[in-house]
């Protein structure tokens, strides 16, 4: 698709900052991709946030930290006031706007899922960003429905008993590409070029594409605000989060490693992991192991 | 204008002050977060390459591109250190802040 | 007037009031018996009697969040439910006044489950009376469609800038045919001018809506949508007269009534049973009996003046409620309780809880509320249902 399309890099990307003065957390993954997304995008963008950490830092009253037009939709309903926006611009006859949601890990793959599959069966043009830090993290790090197994949440406790969360991940990006949707990638806040590509890639799109971008959380996650960048790229390197597009109805394997990093390290480094034993390790790499075992057999490499 | 710039903002003392529902002016600031920081990133411009990566991957948009290469906008930075951590040549150091 | 007549049903009729309003996107879920209206919308799109978008969404939900995005970009947004959908949708309604949001949606009345019923009653809007939409019940078809006409020039209109809910008894009016006149596109264009609002995304303005505010200026946002709702007062009345000199139709504001200049007794009644109040008030009133009905168009705002304009002489008052707010009393009936609670006087009061779940409300019965009213008998327990079929204690 769009070779003759200019990369967007740091030093082309326009300086205009359109998520700004927004009280995040210092270090936050989630406010990167936003930031990013936008200046992708450009002036003319209508952005819809669900309440979560994103809506939640950037419109209080008299601080508005979007800079250009932007809404809070309700917490289920990210996807269909996205369309209902861009439908109703198009209806309007307006040209050249693009409508963007970004909402959480909870608010898209639990809450907000329906609306989603909704919004893609219309296949209205919007792009949908998830930016996914693995939890709830606005109501205090409750574990959602992409909270990996062995993940310390507020409500999957690690103890004798349990060792966190003990059910699996979501995998929602193929949930959302089972819809037939036209694109549909992942990304990871830790390769912000690869993410720009994407967004612009999907900016592009005639109807509805989305990106899954993992989004590190210091707060949530018990780790130091300035490893919000190294630990999104650790978690490629080492085989737990797998960047991939689907397009054309094929599913494509951006990075292929020949070695993973060690998943061990990228566990022990957060505060959310520190308590899983060796069995639980190697229980969460023989679950990665037979992922990528799957992949390579089945999509484009 | 690349950043919005903060605003005088008076508090409404009548009701219809008020914008008409819960919508307001994008880019709107009152507040900068400079207090937020126990650290703050200072740049070696010597050391630094211009490679820009700290201006991609900072979550607040307080690292500036120059003609000189980088500079932080302090009103904004939060001190994360996240630019530090990520520079390749080590040109960026976090500094207690002394007041 | 040279308006063409159209023999149709009361959902046609919002349909095509729909049209004649030219809203930019409808967004709408099927929910019986609201389904003709979301089909025949469907239809004008697709044979281009309508130049709107349709939005097939996937639940209520989502067809009021849709609606509030295409509100929220300066466009006309047009939706559609009924009882169990309607509460679905309930967090977008309270989010929609909220936002000031200026949608107009048709709300077939229908019984909310459990136990299940498809059937006609008025708990579905009552029960989210609290939710800022502006409320009117019609009695006809030919109401129906003038309503939603005017539903968007009094929803838009800057001083109110609130969503407006115009409801139909489920099947009584949704789905009986009845002769419409329906008015010349030219005309209601003229009476309907595009929708316009400072309250909305653009892109020489941009704007970040729907913010969050701190206990500071909550309570100030809240009073500002409290004192549109209750601006909206006068806006109906001139709307409606506006449409009247235009049309040769008025609904005569917030409430109407019938035969009470004199009346010892009268009925406050919503929606399609005012008909057959009126047969039996003429029959008794034949009979020498002085009664009268009137009434309530407007549940939100609640038309607490008019009524006790109207009511002030009335010695016993009865309140026909198709809902009930257990373990209390008739939601219409708490209102007008409270509106004769501030003004002082103290008529015999009575609530007839009847109707539930497409129950007939027959002329006997009614006659039967009547009696009660005129025999004025304070021991009897002022919560009565009507048309029990079976013996309860009370």
């Amino acid at each position: 698709m769009n070779s003759k399309i200019k990369k967007i890099t740091a030093r082309n990307m326009t300086g205009k900052e359109y998520f700004y003065g927004h009280k995040a957390c210092a270090g936050c993954g989630g406010s990167v991709a936003v930031r990013l997304a936008l200046k992708v995008l450009g002036d003319k963008t209508y952005s819809v946030l669900p309440a979560g950490c994103m809506s939640a830092v950037g419109f209080i009253f008299p601080q508005m930290a979007f800079n250009s037009n932007a809404i809070i939709s309700t917490f289920p309903g990210t996807a269909s006031m996205l369309s209902g926006v861009s439908v109703g611009a198009k209806a309007l006859g307006l040209k050249d706007y693009f409508a963007v949601g970004f909402a959480g890990d909870g608010g898209t793959a639990d809450i907000g899922l329906q609306a989603l599959s909704g919004a893609i069966d219309r296949n209205d043009r919007i792009l949908y960003i998830c930016y996914d830090n693995e939890a709830y993290m606005n109501t205090g790090i409750q574990k959602s429905g992409l909270t990996p197994y062995g993940t310390r949440t507020t409500t999957t406790p690690a103890g004798k008993n349990l060792p966190g969360s003990i059910t699996n991940k979501k995998n929602l990006f193929e949930i959302i590409a089972a819809h037939g949707i036209e694109y549909a990638a992942t990304a990871s806040v830790g390769y912000p070029e690869d993410y720009m590509r994407k967004v612009q890639k999907a900016s592009l799109c005639k109807g509805t594409s989305f990106i899954h971008v993992y989004a590190s959380c210091p707060t949530g996650w018990g780790t130091a605000s300035d490893s919000a960048i190294e630990l999104a790229k650790e978690v490629v390197d080492c085989g737990l989060w797998v960047q991939a597009e689907y397009e054309d109805g094929e599913f494509k394997l951006n990075k292929n490693p020949k070695e993973f990093a060690s998943v061990k390290n990228y566990l022990k480094s957060q505060g959310r992991f520190k308590h899983l034993n060796d069995d639980d390790i190697e229980l969460i790499i023989k679950s990665r192991d037979l992922k990528w075992e799957k992949i390579r057999k089945s999509w484009d490499i | 204008m690349d950043r919005p710039k903060v605003k005088k903002w008076k508090r409404p003392t009548h009701i219809d002050e008020y914008s008409t529902g819960p919508s307001f002016e994008a880019g709107h600031l009152v507040d900068v977060h400079s207090g937020w920081r126990t650290f703050k990133p200072v740049v070696d411009l010597d050391k630094c390459i211009g490679c820009l990566k700290c201006y991609l991957v900072c979550p607040d948009g307080a690292v500036i591109r120059t003609e000189k290469k980088i500079d932080f906008e302090y009103d904004f930075c939060k001190g994360c250190g996240v630019c530090a951590k990520i520079c390749p040549v080590d040109a960026i150091t976090m500094i207690k802040e002394t007041k | 007037m040279s308006e063409e007549k159209h023999f149709i049903s009361g959902n046609d009729a919002i349909a095509m009031g729909v049209r004649l309003s030219r809203p930019h996107v409808i967004s709408a879920y099927p929910i019986t018996p609201q389904t003709i209206v979301v089909e025949r919308l469907s239809e004008m799109a697709e044979d281009g009697s309508l130049d709107a978008e349709f939005m097939h969404v996937e639940s209520e939900h989502s067809a009021m969040s849709a609606a509030m995005g295409v509100s929220a970009v300066g466009a006309r947004a047009f939706t559609a439910t009924s009882s169990q959908g309607l509460l679905y949708m309930a967090e977008g309604l309270f989010y929609a006044s909220g936002g000031r949001f200026p949608i107009v949606m048709m709300n077939g009345n229908r019984a909310l489950a459990l136990p299940w019923s498809i059937y006609g009653d008025q708990s579905d809007s009552l029960g989210l009376l609290n939710s800022g939409w502006i409320q009117v019940y019609v009695e006809d078809a030919q109401e129906a469609l003038d309503m939603v006409i005017q539903a968007y020039k009094i929803a838009e209109h800057k001083k109110v800038l609130t969503p407006f809910m115009v409801n139909l008894d489920g099947f009584i009016l949704t789905h009986t045919y009845e002769l419409v006149s329906v008015p010349k596109q030219e005309i209601v264009d003229k009476f309907l001018p595009p929708f316009t609002t400072v309250n909305k995304m653009d892109f020489e303005r941009p704007m970040n809506m729907g913010m969050s505010t701190s206990p500071k200026d909550n309570l100030e946002y809240k009073y500002q949508q409290h004192r549109a709702v209750m601006d909206s007062v006068q806006v109906i009345k001139d709307v409606d007269k506006e449409y009247e000199e235009l049309f040769g139709r008025g609904y005569g504001g917030l409430i109407k009534s019938y035969r009470i200049e004199d009346a010892e007794a009268v009925l406050i009644v919503l929606g399609s049973i005012t008909g057959t109040v009126k047969v039996v008030v003429d029959k008794m009133r034949a009979d020498g009996h002085k009664v009268g009905v009137i009434k309530i168009r407007y549940m939100r705002p609640f038309p607490e003046e008019e009524l006790l304009e109207e009511c002030s002489h009335i010695k016993s008052i009865g309140v026909i409620d198709k809902n009930i707010s257990f373990g209390y009393e008739g939601t219409v009936f708490t209102h007008v309780n409270s509106a004769i609670a501030k003004s002082g006087f103290s008529p015999f009061i009575m609530n007839f809880i009847a109707g539930l779940g497409g129950k007939d409300i027959s002329k006997s019965h009614i006659e039967g509320m009547f009696m009660t009213l005129l025999e004025g008998d304070k021991k009897k327990n002022k919560v009565q249902f009507v048309g029990m079929g079976v013996q309860i204690n009370e």
